[in-house]
C-alpha cells in the first residue's frame, strides 16, 4: 500500500526533475554560480581577500544564493504553472490524491536542489583540493544544511504557487526568506527596545515564522566548530518538521481549489 | 445499466471585483448507459467543459452529484476505471511520446511490463510509432490531440470523457477520432463526448444531449428528437416569367431564393408539390429537382439555440 502510494508520488517527482533538467536555464544559473566560486578562489590566491577561511565563506555563500534563487524561481511556479497550462487537468483526472501530487512536486524540485548545491559543493571542495591538497570534507555538512534551508524556503513558494501567481509568489517567498533570516536578530532588538506590546508582536513572529538563521552555520564550520555543535537533531527536527506543515498546509488549500 | 449519472448537478462561479455568483450549469440531470456513445451538444460558452471538469471532479459541484459507474466522482479510486482528454490538452512538452504515456501509466500505478506492451499497441492505435521518440513540443496539433487520446486509454478504461475531441482538427484528423471513438464502442467501451460540431454528433452518436446557456434542453437518440416526418418538399426550377414567379412565391412556405435563372422554394405537402409541378411544366418551365425534406440536428440546434 505505502509502495503503490510512493509509486505514484515518485513518477510526479521524477517528471518534476526532468521538467527542471531539461530546461537550459538551470544550466545557466549552475555555471554562473560555478563561474562565482572560480573567481573568488583566483582572487584570494592572487592575495586579494585573505586566505583558505574567505574562500569558503564566500563559496558557501554563493551555493546558498544560487540554491535559493532555483528554489524561488522554479518553486513559485511549480505549481502554478501546471494549473495555468492545464495539464492539471490531466493529473487531477487520474486515480492521484492532490496531496500526492503536492508531495511529488514538492519533492521533483528538492531532488533538483539536492543534485544543484552537490554539484556546487563539489566544486568549491575541489577548487580547495588544488590550492590545499586535501579535501575539506567538513564543507558537506554546511552544504548539508544550506539544502535544509532551501527545503524550508521551498515549502514556502510551493505554498504561495499552489494559490497565487509566480509574481506575488516571489515576493511572499523572498520576503519570508529576509525575515526568516533576520528573525533572531529581529527577537534580539525586540527584547531590548521594543515595548511590551511589541515585543509580543515579535515573539508571536518568532515562534510562527521560519527561523532561517539557524541553517546557516557556514561560519562554525569555516572556524572549526566541531560538527556535531554545529549540526544539532533539534535543528533537523525543526526543518523537518516545518516543512511538514508548509506541505499540509499546501496540501489543504489545494484540496479544495477549483481548476478553472 | 447507467453507467455515469449526474443529478441536479449544479455549478456557480464567483467572478469580476465583487465576486458576484454566476450560474453556469443549472440543474444537470443526465445518464449515459453501457456501450453507448453519448453526445453532448451545445455552443460555445454553454456549460459543456464545466459539466466534464465536475464529472471530473477538477471543479467542485455549488449542488448536486455526480457518479461513474456507481461511485461519486469525489472518489479517487473511481478514476481508475476513467479516461478523460481535456479540451485543448496542452501536455509537458520536454516529454517524449513514450516518456509521457509512460508517466500517465504510472500514475495508474500499472506496472512497467504491461505499461511497456499497453504504450507499444497504443502508439500504434493512434498512429505515433514512428514519432515515440520525439519531443511533444516538435508535435503538431493532430499529432497533440492523438497522444492526448493515448494518454486517456492507457488505463483500459471503462468509461471515457473527451471534451471537444474534434474541433480544431482537419476533415481527416476528424474521421479519425470519430473511427476511434466507434473502435471503443465495438470494445464495449461507454463514451461521453462534448463538442459543438453537428455532423460529428450525427454520424457516431447513440444518443444526444443538447446544452443550451448551461441547461440540458434536450435528451434521446436521434430519431426521438427528430421523428422521421417529412418537414416539407424542396423544389428547384428554371424557365419561366415574372407572373409564374410572383405565384411560387406566394405558394412557397418560405422566401424563394433566386441563383440566375433557377428558383429554389419549397412546399408543405406532396400533394401541393404534384399541383405546382403541373402548373410550372404547363407554362413549359423546367423543374430539375423535387426532394423531400426532413428535420435535421443542425436544424434542432439552431432552433434550440434561438430561442434563448
Ligand atoms: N473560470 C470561470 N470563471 C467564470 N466563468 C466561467 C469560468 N469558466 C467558464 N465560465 C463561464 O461558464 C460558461 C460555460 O463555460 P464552459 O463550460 O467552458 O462552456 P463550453 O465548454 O460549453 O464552451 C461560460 O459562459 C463561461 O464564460
Ligand atoms: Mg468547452
Amino acid at each position: 500500500m505505502v509502495c503503490y502510494l510512493m509509486s505514484k508520488i515518485s513518477a510526479i517527482t521524477l517528471n518534476t526533475f526532468k521538467e527542471a533538467v531539461r530546461d537550459r536555464i538551470l544550466y545557466a544559473i549552475l555555471a554562473f554560480a560555478i563561474a562565482m566560486i572560480g573567481s573568488t578562489f583566483i582572487l584570494a590566491t592572487i592575495g586579494v581577500g585573505s586566505g583558505p577561511k574567505i574562500i569558503r565563506d564566500i563559496g558557501l555563500g554563493f551555493i546558498s544564493i544560487f540554491g535559493t534563487l532555483i528554489a524561488v524561481f522554479i518553486g513559485i511556479g511549480l505549481v502554478h504553472k501546471e494549473i495555468d497550462r492545464r495539464t492539471i487537468y490531466t493529473i487531477v483526472s487520474k486515480p492521484i490524491h492532490r496531496f500526492q501530487f503536492i508531495l511529488g512536486k514538492y519533492l521533483g524540485l528538492i531532488l533538483t536542489l539536492f543534485v544543484n548545491v552537490t554539484i556546487m559543493t563539489w566544486a568549491l571542495m575541489g577548487l580547495i583540493f588544488i590550492g590545499e591538497g586535501f579535501w575539506d570534507f567538513r564543507l558537506l555538512a554546511a552544504s548539508g544544511m544550506i539544502l535544509l534551508e532551501l527545503m524550508v524556503v521551498t515549502g514556502i513558494a510551493v505554498l504561495f504557487s499552489a494559490f497565487s501567481t509566480p509574481a506575488l509568489s516571489a515576493i511572499f517567498t523572498l520576503s519570508f526568506f529576509a525575515i526568516g533570516r533576520l528573525l533572531d536578530d529581529l527577537r534580539l532588538f525586540g527584547e531590548h527596545y521594543a515595548g511590551p506590546v511589541g515585543r509580543a508582536v515579535i515573539r508571536t513572529f518568532y515562534y510562527l515564522l521560519p527561523n532561517l538563521g539557524r541553517f546557516n552555520v557556514s561560519a562554525e564550520v569555516v572556524h572549526g566548530v566541531p560538527l556535531g555543535e554545529v549540526v544539532s537533531g533539534m535543528t533537523i527536527l525543526y526543518g523537518s518538521l516545518y516543512v511538514v506543515a508548509l506541505l499540509a498546509l499546501t496540501s489543504l488549500i489545494f484540496q479544495n481549489r477549483d481548476f478553472r | 445499466m447507467v453507467v455515469l449519472k449526474t443529478e441536479g448537478l449544479t455549478k456557480e462561479y464567483r467572478t469580476g471585483f465583487w465576486r458576484t455568483r454566476v450560474r453556469v450549469l443549472h440543474d444537470l440531470n443526465l445518464a449515459v448507459h453501457q456501450g453507448e456513445v453519448f453526445g453532448y451538444l451545445g455552443p460555445n460558452g454553454a456549460g459543456k467543459t464545466t459539466t466534464l471538469k465536475l464529472l471530473m471532479g477538477l471543479i467542485y459541484p455549488t449542488a448536486g452529484r455526480a457518479s461513474i459507474l456507481g461511485r461519486d466522482v469525489q472518489d479517487v479510486a473511481v478514476k481508475a476505471q476513467v479516461g478523460f482528454l481535456p479540451e485543448n490538452p496542452y501536455f509537458y512538452d520536454y516529454l517524449t511520446g513514450r516518456e509521457f504515456l509512460h508517466f500517465y501509466g504510472q500514475l495508474f500505478g500499472i506496472p512497467y511490463r504491461d505499461r511497456r506492451q499497453r504504450i507499444e499497441e497504443l502508439l500504434q492505435a493512434v498512429g505515433l510509432s514512428k514519432a515515440a521518440e520525439l519531443q511533444l513540443r516538435k508535435y503538431s496539433k493532430g499529432m497533440l490531440q492523438r497522444i492526448g487520446l493515448a494518454q486517456a486509454l492507457i488505463n483500459d478504461p471503462q468509461v471515457i470523457v473527451l471534451d471537444e475531441p474534434t474541433s480544431g482538427l482537419d476533415p481527416v484528423g476528424r474521421k479519425e477520432v470519430r473511427d476511434l471513438i466507434l473502435d471503443l464502442k465495438r470494445r464495449g467501451k461507454s463514451i461521453f463526448f462534448s463538442t459543438h460540431i453537428v455532423p460529428d454528433v450525427e454520424m457516431i452518436c447513440d444518443r444526444v444531449g443538447i446544452i443550451v446557456a448551461g441547461r440540458l434542453v434536450r435528451v434521446g437518440t436521434l430519431e426521438e428528437l427528430l421523428g422521421s416526418e417529412v418537414e416539407g418538399i424542396e423544389i428547384t426550377a428554371s424557365g419561366f416569367d415574372e407572373a409564374v414567379g410572383s405565384q411560387i412565391a406566394q405558394w412557397s412556405v418560405r422566401p424563394p431564393v433566386q441563383h440566375g435563372d433557377t428558383v429554389f422554394f419549397a412546399v408543405r405537402t406532396e400533394k401541393e408539390a404534384s399541383q405546382v409541378m403541373e402548373f410550372l411544366l404547363g407554362r413549359g418551365a423546367s423543374v430539375h429537382a423535387v426532394h423531400p425534406k426532413r428535420r435535421t440536428l443542425e436544424d434542432l440546434f439552431l432552433q434550440e439555440v434561438a430561442k434563448t
